[in-house]
């Protein structure tokens, strides 16, 4: 099994003098699981939860991106039986309905919703809320569950292991096509509660799928913060192909943190979407690990901040074979007093040769006072490989905006032009037209704020 | 009559003067041909009128019909019908010729009547069409990213697209020519005249006669050193094709910072 090269050290030395308290979760809030695996895996994630420290702006990968306003102890975590929400139309609007779908998955506060084709049941497709599963396909979920990210990797990791209910199991049999996008909506509200989700993508070898996960929450009360915290496990067979498109409008008092991976076998391919306009702060990881010779990650990102929005995402291609292939491009707009932290890692393991790796990361900064970190690395133990990186840091171009007056297109529409633009290739890339034009709107939105 | 003035006209960029009074009347339906050697401000002269803000007016006006257009932005000088054929047209990556163009229509026309509804989709599309169809144009370019990729021709042929599509009064074609082979100027040319008519009038920037065979000026000035030194008719371009600019140089001297 791979493991993150990035790990955050385990146990002692960590702790710093004014670290955050604890959450208020106890062992009482650990779901009832009967498999006993499964509840041995939420057991041992909840130990190691206990035992490990919260990561300080002394770990490396927290270096930029300060938790300790983080208001630990003030969180619970959302009771459906509380109150029924109906579901609020920013969540779920209609027009996105329009665009065909094999299934689709409505999880979080109020009402949970989960559908498929019936046609791809038989076929012993499974896309389940996550405790569901967990009580629905156990055998299944316990070969797989844990897998690909461990729960000991970090404070959060273990946290969400441990009392994530919500979340979404797909698992996709040997050879089984899924034709039209699957649709996964994950939406939270109310003040000081928790948001825990753990997400598992399982295509078996020569398996096809196309997943949207969307993340969401209305902006609500600043001061009163929301917490999410999730993990997401991806495994792609030989020759199997995923297209995953995450994307995450949370409201802007949502403190987020995830732990992503994804494991692709030989030959497999796998199309990563991972777009974010929302929260106050967000730490996202998000490896590829490429573990046999023909695999494939592509990772296409964007992000658009305004006020005081803090995100950071911490990428890592690993090129553990030989003849694997990883591109990567996150494009990131920043208003007001923002601030984005790329860092990113490409990884070429001893004898991984014939390694094709690109990374790249493109800010426009919009403002005097936003500011965006970029971070590239290259770490290259191999020979015959070929990989390069890029990143940019800049204003928008001042000829293009005279190009598009000198048509008569006002200053404001010009700039949204061209941002919107700057976006569009990996827009282009949202399989669910409704999808990508809420995010557009959203975009318009934050630029006619000012 | 609708006119273009620009009066006794001076411009600096960082601090170099580069026009250097510069006289020119242009009335709607008559095409006027500048002429003249590289570096004596043609291109200056293209950017200043549209508004582009590197360059400084140090002295004299610029008037559509009477008014000055000195303190507009680029924008609203394009709303007041304003247009510049870009010698060097720029890419914008991620938009469409279409989208960017509809986004154009629609700005001008909710200028001109507030209570005006955007163009619908179709309408636009049966515009595009049909332009595009002047200009030989393949239907494919409207999905395009503006200018990302494209050959030298097909940069000027999308310049010429806009300036048909948007329909404007005064028409800057800053060496439109430049690049572009025999076939691909005589395309533009009469894509040119075939817009040009009564409504609009033409200032045609170029080195050489040949486009000018095709959109026969009314008038050819020759620039030299930041201002217009010789004014005539056809004739005066086929002079300059056959002796170049040397006489014009030992006529009115060599500019001290050429």
């Amino acid at each position: 099994m791979s493991s993150s090269r990035k790990s955050i050290k385990i146990g002692k030395a960590t702790r710093s003098r004014k670290g955050l308290s604890g959450f208020s979760f106890t062992d009482k809030s650990l779901p009832e699981v009967e498999d006993s695996s499964l509840r041995d895996y939420r057991q041992s994630a909840w130990e190691a939860y206990q035992s490990l420290s919260f990561p300080t702006k002394l770990d490396e990968p927290w270096r930029r991106t300060d938790i300790s306003q983080l208001k630990t102890e003030s969180f619970s975590l959302f009771k459906k039986s509380e109150k029924e929400q109906q579901l609020p139309r920013h969540v779920y609007d209609p027009k996105t309905a329009d665009d065909l779908r094999s299934g689709q998955i409505i999880a979080g506060a109020g009402v949970n919703d989960c559908s498929i084709n019936r046609a791809l049941e038989d076929k012993g497709v499974i896309f389940e809320d996550f405790h569901t599963a967990e009580i629905v396909h156990p055998r299944i979920l316990q070969e797989v569950l844990g897998q690909i990210v461990s729960p000991g990797e970090d404070k959060f990791t273990a946290l969400a292991a441990a009392l994530a209910t919500d979340g979404v199991f797909l698992y996709v049999p040997k050879n089984v096509t899924i034709e039209d996008p699957l649709h996964s909506i994950y939406w939270g509200m109310g003040e000081s509660k928790a948001f825990i989700n753990h997400l598992v993508i399982w295509l078996e070898e020569g398996a096809q799928a196309t997943i949207v996960h969307e993340s969401t929450s209305p902006n609500g009360v600043l001061n009163e913060q929301l917490f999410h915290n999730g993990i997401v496990e991806i495994h792609v067979g030989n020759n199997a192909h995923l297209n995953l498109v995450e994307l995450q409008s949370w409201g802007k008092n949502v403190w987020s943190f995830t732990r992503e991976r994804a494991q692709v076998m030989a030959d497999g391919k796998l199309d990563w979407v991972f777009g974010a306009m929302g929260s106050h702060l967000s730490k996202n990881f998000l490896d590829i690990d490429l573990v046999e010779p023909g695999a494939q990650g592509r990772m296409s990102g964007f992000y658009f901040t305004d006020d005081d929005q803090h995100l950071d995402l911490d990428t890592q291609q690993n090129h553990l074979a030989a003849h694997t292939t990883s591109d990567l491009l996150f494009r990131g707009a920043l208003m007001d007093a923002s601030r984005s932290v790329w860092q990113g890692m490409v990884y070429v393991a001893p004898g991984a040769v014939g390694t094709d790796g690109y990374q790249a990361n493109r800010n426009l900064i919009l403002s005097k006072a936003a500011r965006a970190d970029s971070i590239p690395g290259l770490e290259i133990l191999a020979d015959d490989v070929r990989c390069s990186h890029g990143a940019t840091v800049g204003k928008i171009d001042e000829d293009e905006i005279f190009y598009l007056l000198s048509r008569g297109i006002p200053q404001k529409e010009a700039e949204q032009l061209i941002i919107l633009g700057f976006f569009n290739p990996i827009m282009e890339r949202i399989p669910f037209t409704g999808v990508r034009q809420k995010f557009i709107d959203a975009i318009i939105e934050k630029m006619n704020a000012r | 009559m609708s006119k273009l003035e620009i009066k006794n006209l001076h411009v600096s960029l960082e601090d170099t003067h580069i026009i250097k009074g510069f006289n020119l009347s242009v009335k709607r339906g008559e095409v006027h041909a500048i002429m003249g050697p590289n570096a004596t401000g043609k291109s200056t002269l293209a950017y200043t009128i549209m508004g582009h803000p590197k360059y400084e007016v140090s002295g004299g006006d610029i008037q559509v019909d009477g008014n000055s257009i000195l303190e507009m932005a680029p924008d609203e000088r394009s709303r007041a019908g304003i247009f510049l054929a870009f010698q060097y047209p720029v890419s914008i990556p991620g938009v469409t010729v279409a989208n960017f163009l509809r986004t154009a229509v629609n700005a001008k026309r909710r200028y001109s009547d507030p209570s005006q509804k955007d163009i619908s989709i179709l309408e636009f599309r049966k515009l595009l069409k049909s332009k595009m169809d002047l200009l030989e144009m393949d239907y494919s370019f409207g999905g395009r990213y503006l200018n990302e990729g494209f050959s030298g021709g097909e940069k000027k042929r999308t310049e010429v697209l806009q300036l048909a599509v948007l329909e404007p009064s005064f028409a800057i074609l800053d060496e439109t020519d430049s690049g572009l082979d025999i076939d691909a100027i005589r395309i533009v040319s009469e894509g040119v005249n075939a817009l040009k008519g009564p409504n609009m009038g033409v200032v045609v920037i170029t080195h050489y006669q040949r486009i000018l065979n095709y959109l026969q000026p009314d008038y050819v000035h020759v620039m030299y050193d930041g201002r217009i030194v010789e004014s005539g008719g056809e004739e005066l371009a086929v002079q300059l094709e056959e002796h170049g600019y040397d006489w014009v140089r030992e006529k009115y001297g060599h500019p001290e910072a050429a």
